[in-house]
């Protein structure tokens, strides 16, 4: 433990130092690689990251040094990368949608773009999942849909976050049902546990792995993935249900605009692989192991880009 | 009961009793220094856990979490600076006791009152936990506003001497919080066109800067150490702690009271730690005989916010292994190990893997009992450090532990910039008499406040008069009354002394203890 924290402080003040220079030579990797998250430690992007940093550092064989630079829904972390961050390899940092989509829309100074970097891959989504207690009056989805067409604003749903994969969940569910809920922000999955036990709320719009998590202390009425998620086989997709949401959030790992394509594409396979392995511990925790690269990447971006852009530009012109 | 008795063995091996060692000393050190916090001390062990069995796993994160969060109290006692959030209380008399020479007095009354509070949270969440977990969750937005404010009512009673000074200091900490992109809304506000700025003043950062830099520059400007030479032991180490033995289980009812107070707190979603100590030292203050005292070395200050916050460690556990609800944030890492090995939150985990939760639980008050000998040992090193060290080591090490430290958290010069800002002026403030734990305090509660209320407002969008939302149900009611009821115990006693009828309230508080 104090060898672990001497090291991890050691490291720190080596990258103060040196402003942890990398040159990418021929036989990359041969230096420890930075994996920023820029979140806080504890949640779904962290609780990835430690899983995925022993993979890593074997397929690689170079130590990976999972560092945090949480603060405003991920931002702060990103615009500092994208100003700092140099495209050697040896710095990469993790990437969520709709984050990079919603915020520089939503914000007059974010301090990143969306696109600036190379994005390597997206190695899983969570998708998002309608969940309400366990005594809700709802039983399905149609049953909330109902309740809401005839009691506009009425339904409340928390979510984590403002303009986040499950704001834009609700938003979404709203269009399609032509209904009016009334969204509430809470900060981060933790505190929406207590909001649905506790009927704080009506509902909430979060992930399939909360979904998976309450089981037994709620009720799951839909996700918005295109299949059903592995983990809660019982649960219709909104899809099934007649409304076209699918959705929730990517993570994935980006590294600085520039990087050669030889390391890019070592760091790809270096995300599969560690995919493969550790699918077995995440997939019964509700996430959906995906492996997009390349052009793929492009392709995502795009399709969510046109999907939420009408929203965020909307809800803007309201603000 | 078999099941406790199996979980009791597979702790009572060498193994099991050195991994706690090791995890309480660990938690121990990282949470005397400023700037690493319990939450990080068990993000960094968390990679480790994974090469360790289940149980040993959750037994050293246990372990490193009471560690930490007694650890705190070090610092807190003998520089002034709260080492964790969670001790922030305990430097409003920890360290007037020490700077009166009896900081050992004053760390055996922290490690005893911590000790007491691990292993009484333990039991409560033993014997307790199913129908507190169902208290958990009654605490929705609209009753958090009201915590929020009961806390801040606190501010009267911090502000000794002078209201208006301290109300100052709360306000300036609640428009300090509002920096950055808003909890509900997602509006930046107040960042002056710094990206960095998009995630606010981090408590933390607010908290070094705040307590240590004000107290390095005084010492610098008086060239004096943390503590007098003179802050010798009275009669040697035994006899502190014996004399602080009896006081505390003399008179247990302060503790009794902080430890209620600390596991109601705890098992509130969102508050946490760093205002259960805040409203057990304000609750001890308010039933104490002699509420003068406090602020100026009253031990029973320290042993109210020490007891409270060790017992929010285990009793934070609650709403997290029946309903998955993290009651602090460092309970959110420990649920992702839960999580990583399969153990899905929920009263199965209490049967099912019965022998593991509660290996878990009861090696937290294992690691609560190795707080006696490891917090009087290392209390005795560390407090000889601090008393020999000179000046002129003392305060170039505290700073640079407190910039990297700083730096640490999230890896960021802004932030030791902010800390260095807020240190420059909250050592004029302190100089006019503006301290920096209203200030603290007003941090911490603004942003649980706007949360509790503009959630409120929103869930009653419908409503007519959307604010009576804010009392709609009877808990809600309570709590405000509560609110009411502490501002006019704090403002009476105040107002009656003015219009010259003294002896009326001392009879008024005799009544209310």
């Amino acid at each position: 433990m104090t060898l672990a924290t001497t090291r991890w402080v050691g490291s720190l003040t080596l990258m103060a130092a040196l402003g942890m220079p990398g040159i990418a030579l021929a036989e990359y990797p041969e230096q420890p690689i930075t994996y920023t998250i820029p979140f806080d430690p504890g949640g779904e992007s962290d609780v990835t990251a430690r899983f995925q940093e022993p993979h890593l550092e074997e397929i690689l064989g170079v130590d990976v040094n999972v560092n945090h630079r949480p603060g405003g829904g991920g931002a702060v972390g990103w615009s500092e990368f994208q100003s700092n961050a140099e495209p050697t390899g040896y710095e990469m940092i993790g990437v969520n949608i709709p984050h990079i989509i919603a915020q520089p829309i939503m914000r007059e100074n974010a301090g990143y773009e969306t696109d600036n970097w190379k994005i390597v891959t997206f190695f899983h989504t969570t998708p998002n999942a309608l969940i309400v207690p366990k005594d809700s009056q709802f039983e399905t989805l149609d049953d909330l849909v109902q309740y809401a067409k005839e009691n506009p604003q009425a339904v409340t749903l928390g979510g984590s976050g403002t303009f986040s994969a499950n704001h834009l969940g609700a938003l979404r569910l709203e269009r399609e049902a032509g209904i009016d809920v009334t969204y509430i922000p809470f900060t981060g999955t933790g505190p929406l546990p207590a909001a649905v036990q506790g009927n704080h709320v009506s509902g909430i719009f979060n992930y399939s792995m909360l979904g998976v998590q309450m089981q037994d202390n709620a009720r799951v009425l839909a996700v918005a993935s295109e299949e059903r998620v592995p983990a809660l086989p019982d649960v219709p997709t909104f899809k099934e249900l007649g409304y076209d949401i699918v959705g929730g959030a990517y993570r994935g790992v980006a590294v600085p605009k520039g990087t050669p394509d030889e390391i890019v594409n070592t760091l790809e396979e270096a995300f599969a692989k560690t995919n493969e392995r550790i699918a077995e511990k995440q997939e019964p925790l509700g996430f959906v192991m995906t492996d997009i690269t390349d052009g793929e990447v492009d392709e995502v971006m795009q399709q969510l880009k046109s999907a939420y852009q009408p929203i965020l530009e909307e809800a803007k012109a309201n603000q | 009961m078999d099941m406790l008795l199996e979980a009791l063995f597979s702790i009572l091996t060498l193994e099991g009793l050195a991994t706690i060692l090791c995890g309480v000393t660990a938690g121990l050190f990282i949470g005397a220094l400023p700037g690493l916090t319990a939450t990080m001390a068990l993000a960094v062990l968390l990679p480790f856990t994974f090469t360790m069995s289940p149980l040993q796993g959750l037994m050293a994160l246990g372990a490193v979490y009471m560690g930490a969060i007694y650890g705190g109290a070090f610092t807190a006692i003998l520089i002034n600076t709260p080492g964790t959030p969670s001790s922030i209380a305990t430097t409003f008399d920890g360290y007037p006791m020490a700077r009166q020479g009896r900081a050992y007095e004053a760390l055996a009354a922290a490690t005893i009152a911590s000790v007491v509070g691990g292993i009484i949270g333990v039991a409560f969440l033993l014997l307790l936990a199913p129908p507190l977990a169902r208290l958990a969750v009654v605490f929705g937005p609209a009753e958090m506003f009201w915590v929020a404010l009961l806390g801040l009512t606190l501010v009267a009673s911090l502000s000794s001497g002078s209201l208006l000074k301290g109300l100052l200091g709360g306000c300036i900490g609640m428009l300090l919080s509002t920096i950055g992109v808003s909890p509900i809304g997602g509006e930046t506000r107040f960042i002056f066109g710094i990206p960095a700025l998009q995630g606010g003043i981090e408590l933390i950062v607010a908290l070094i800067g705040l307590f240590v830099i004000p107290e390095l520059i005084s010492m610098a400007a008086q060239g004096r150490g943390a503590l007098p030479e003179s802050g010798k032991l009275q009669g040697g180490a035994g006899s502190a702690i014996m004399r602080m033995g009896r006081h505390i289980f003399g008179k247990p009812i302060n503790l009794i009271r902080s430890c209620i107070i600390g596991q109601i707190i705890a098992i509130i979603p969102g508050a946490g730690g760093n205002v259960t100590s805040l409203v057990a030292y304000n609750e001890a203050r308010r039933f104490s005989r002699d509420p003068s005292s406090f602020g100026k070395g009253n031990v029973d200050g320290v042993i109210a916010s020490e007891s409270s916050n060790n017992v929010m460690v285990a009793g934070s556990m609650v709403p997290l292994l029946t309903l998955g609800i993290p009651g602090a944030p460092p309970d959110a890492i420990i649920l992702g190990v839960l999580l990583m090995h399969g153990l899905r939150p929920g009263l199965d985990l209490f049967t099912e893997t019965g022998v593991l939760t509660n290996g878990f639980i009861l090696s937290m008050g294992f690691a609560a009992m190795f707080l006696l000998p490891v917090g009087l040992l290392g209390g005795r090193l560390i407090h000889r450090v601090v008393v020999k060290t000179p000046f002129y080591f003392l305060l170039p090490s505290i700073a640079m532990v407190t910039i990297l430290g700083t730096y640490a958290l999230r890896n960021s010069m802004t932030d030791v910039f902010i800390m260095m800002l807020l240190g420059s002026v909250g050592y004029f403030l302190r100089l006019i008499g503006i301290q920096a734990a209203p200030i603290v305090l007003g941090m911490i509660l603004g942003v649980i406040a706007e949360k509790g209320y503009v959630q409120t407002m929103l869930t009653a969008v419908v409503d007519p008069i959307p604010w009576l939302r804010l009392l709609a149900n009877p808990l809600s009611i309570v709590l405000a009354c509560l609110v009411v009821l502490s501002v006019a115990t704090t403002l009476l006693p105040g107002w009656l002394e003015r219009s010259g009828r003294m002896a009326k309230v001392d009879s008024d508080e005799e009544k209310t203890s």
